[in-house]
């Protein structure tokens, strides 16, 4: 299938429409909250969220009988919260740190959620058919009701991040200085972990409980590192999430028994890695290049600084210096020869015999600029 | 300065982690319009006492009055400044962001800050010297610059009585004074100030009221009167040596002239270093 017809069925073709307006959704919601999940160090929450959903949306269908998404996501809504409350309650009354705390929610309601899964699959009735979804997601399966579901969920989400947006902030950078002005931040935290709660159940269908909070870490791990602005990271993780999700339910419903957690994860991978590499400031590729010339140009400095020094213990300005001279005033550094070359190439030293350096006037300025420059500093 | 209000009155305030006490029957008169060090070795409930004060700890018992009304009520008067350590500086967010939050207690729910908002934090901004910084990410700040960050936070929120955590720690010498004025500007416009501090040296040259403490309040008053040789020694367990201020010509600026120029040294013996009376 090539690129132009991809795009006429992203908007003629139902399923490709149902599956990419779906992973949009699931994209922008939690990367727009997992922004604050990763500014809090909670990323590991996420984690433990979408495995204990696991028994939920099992328990959901044992009790009711329904498929229908709206009763499977309250499911996974009530045991992700469960657990959530559960890590916070260990938290609160044992010594138990909060990473083990974590991992013991997690494998607990993973393992009562693989256990109630296996048993439903066991049961001679056709209509279970489908619930291992939720393990690694399966897009193509994405059916309208489903999108409907998850977009008004989202929106809610959504709205109620906006609307305490202040708040959320506070409690995100400061939540006792928040608590000493009297916001009861016991509270915004509840709220803001339910709202990660529905952003990762919104996800499960599609992604899977596996490797939903990937969808919640990477894109706001990503965003990070192209703005210092909450509001543009939040915005910023929410368009990668998106087009991570698009682009890997794309791929995964276009080719049969591609499993479309997986490919949406390797989707985000890739915009992490490049975020990482290649980002402005932050990125490692920008730092590389920054420190090099950082280097290069200490050295400048010193070579300029070490000819200002000769310079000063001669009457003759012009007397020149040679290069073993500068080595050693530079604890036997190389490079010299080479520095010397940048400097001769901006006028600011000149070569005055075979092997003798001097300062030109231009260079002279220069180096007292420095000087003075790092006496003030000292 | 103690024109007779009080200003916090903290009676039998108890905290304990987990059956330890960490505060044991504090009480506490602060008079208004004085700063006040609250010195103490370490593990002595320090910074415990002032989130005791704030509420930000449960109390296992006490009470807490800030101008004669339980502290709930009297929030809008009170300012904080916690330690810098405690938050995390890469936060994605500006200096004049961080700033305008100390008037999120006045905002109240859902209103975000405006106009006005804004020129109250860059107006905070001068009055730390840190006005260029205004729109500067704040991971880019020194530790000094961190700090006068926080200070502004604090002064945004307009207070009576403000809550200070360290606020000298690791700051450099030019921040030290911009604080030290900070605190003297504070005092003549009639608040009160309480410092968790750790230099002992600067104590009778900054503060004018001193609070010793060590799980229990030992000593609490005037400069003058309390901060003296055999109180320090019962609040640090004797391992306090003196030297007389003479021998410190950097702490002669002290307009006290009973003050000693205290020194913790932890390990000289008390015996080792006489105090000379400067008298």
């Amino acid at each position: 299938m090539n690129l132009l017809e991809l795009l006429s069925n992203l908007f003629l073709d139902y399923t490709l429409r149902t599956v990419a307006l779906g992973s949009a959704t699931l994209g922008i919601v939690s990367g727009a909250l997992g922004t604050y999940a990763v500014l809090r160090k909670q990323s590991l929450l996420g984690d433990a969220i979408s495995h204990a959903a696991l028994p939920g949306i099992a328990l959901a269908f044992l009790l009711t009988g329904s498929k229908a998404p709206l009763v499977l996501m309250l499911g996974a809504v009530a045991a992700g919260w469960v657990g959530t409350l559960l890590v916070m309650s260990i938290l609160n009354t044992s010594r138990v740190k909060d990473d083990s705390a974590l991992g013991l929610v997690l494998s607990v309601f993973f393992g009562f959620g693989l256990v109630l899964l296996t048993f439903i699959q066991r049961r001679p009735d056709a209509t279970q058919a489908g619930l291992d979804k939720f393990l690694f997601g399966q897009a193509a399966a994405l059916l309208e009701r489903d999108v409907v579901t998850m977009a008004g969920l989202g929106t809610l989400a959504l709205l109620t991040m906006l609307l305490f947006w202040k708040e959320f902030k506070l409690l995100s950078f400061d939540p006792e200085f928040g608590a000493s002005l009297g916001y009861p931040i016991r509270l915004l935290d509840v709220l803001l972990t339910t709202l990660l709660v529905i952003a990762i159940v919104l996800g499960l269908q599609t992604v899977g409980v596996v490797l939903m909070s990937a969808m919640v870490v990477a894109p706001a791990a990503a965003a990070r590192q192209w703005t210092d602005r909450l509001g543009l990271m939040v915005g910023l993780s929410a368009f990668f999430g998106a087009l991570a999700g698009v682009s890997g339910a794309v791929i995964s419903s276009t080719t049969t028994r591609l499993p479309t957690g997986p490919t949406i994860v390797l989707c985000i991978s890739a915009i992490v890695l490049i975020s990482l590499s290649g980002a402005p400031n932050r990125g490692l590729i920008w730092r590389w290049v920054r420190q090099r010339r950082n280097r290069r140009w200490l050295r400048v400095e010193a070579v300029l600084r070490d000819l200002y020094l000769l310079a000063s213990q001669h009457a003759d300005r012009d007397h020149g210096h040679s290069v073993a001279a500068l080595r050693t005033m530079s604890y036997g550094r190389g490079g010299v020869a080479h520095t010397l070359g940048k400097l001769l190439r901006q006028g600011w030293v000149q070569q005055v015999g075979p092997d003798e350096w001097a300062l030109t006037p231009a260079g002279m300025n220069e180096a007292e600029r420095l000087v003075a420059k790092q006496e003030e500093a000292s | 300065m103690n024109n007779g209000k009080k200003a916090i009155e903290v009676t039998d305030l108890t905290v304990a982690y987990r059956d330890k006490p960490v505060l044991w029957d504090v009480d506490l008169d602060v008079p208004a319009g004085v700063l006040m060090a609250i010195v103490g070795p370490n593990g002595a409930g320090k910074t415990t006492l002032i989130k005791a004060i704030l509420g930000l700890i449960r109390a296992a018992a006490g009470q807490v009055l800030i101008y004669g009304q339980p502290y709930l009520e009297q929030r809008r008067v009170v300012g904080y400044v916690p330690q810098r350590e405690s938050v995390d500086w890469d936060f994605p967010t500006s200096v004049l962001d961080v700033v305008m939050m100390g008037r999120y207690g006045s905002l109240g729910w859902i209103r975000r800050p405006g106009r006005q908002e804004q020129t109250l934090a860059l107006e905070a901004l001068d009055k730390v010297g840190m006005r260029p910084f205004a729109e500067r990410q704040i991971s880019q700040l020194s530790g000094g610059q961190q700090q006068r960050v926080f200070l502004a936070r604090a002064l945004v929120q307009e207070a009576q009585v403000y809550f200070m955590d360290e606020p000298f720690q690791g700051v450099d010498a030019t921040t030290e004074r911009a604080i030290v004025r900070l605190l003297q500007d504070l005092r003549a416009a009639g608040k009160t100030v309480v410092v968790v501090h750790h230099d002992l040296q600067t104590v009778p040259e900054y503060f004018d009221w001193v609070t010793l403490l060590n799980v229990r309040r030992i000593a609490s008053g005037p400069v003058d009167e309390v901060f003296t040789e055999q109180n320090l020694r019962l609040a640090y367990g004797g391992r306090v040596a003196f030297l007389s201020r003479d021998s410190r010509p950097d702490i002669g600026r002290s307009a006290d002239p009973a003050a000693v120029g205290p020194m913790a040294r932890h390990d000289l013996e008390p015996s080792a270093a006489p105090q000379e009376s400067s008298e």
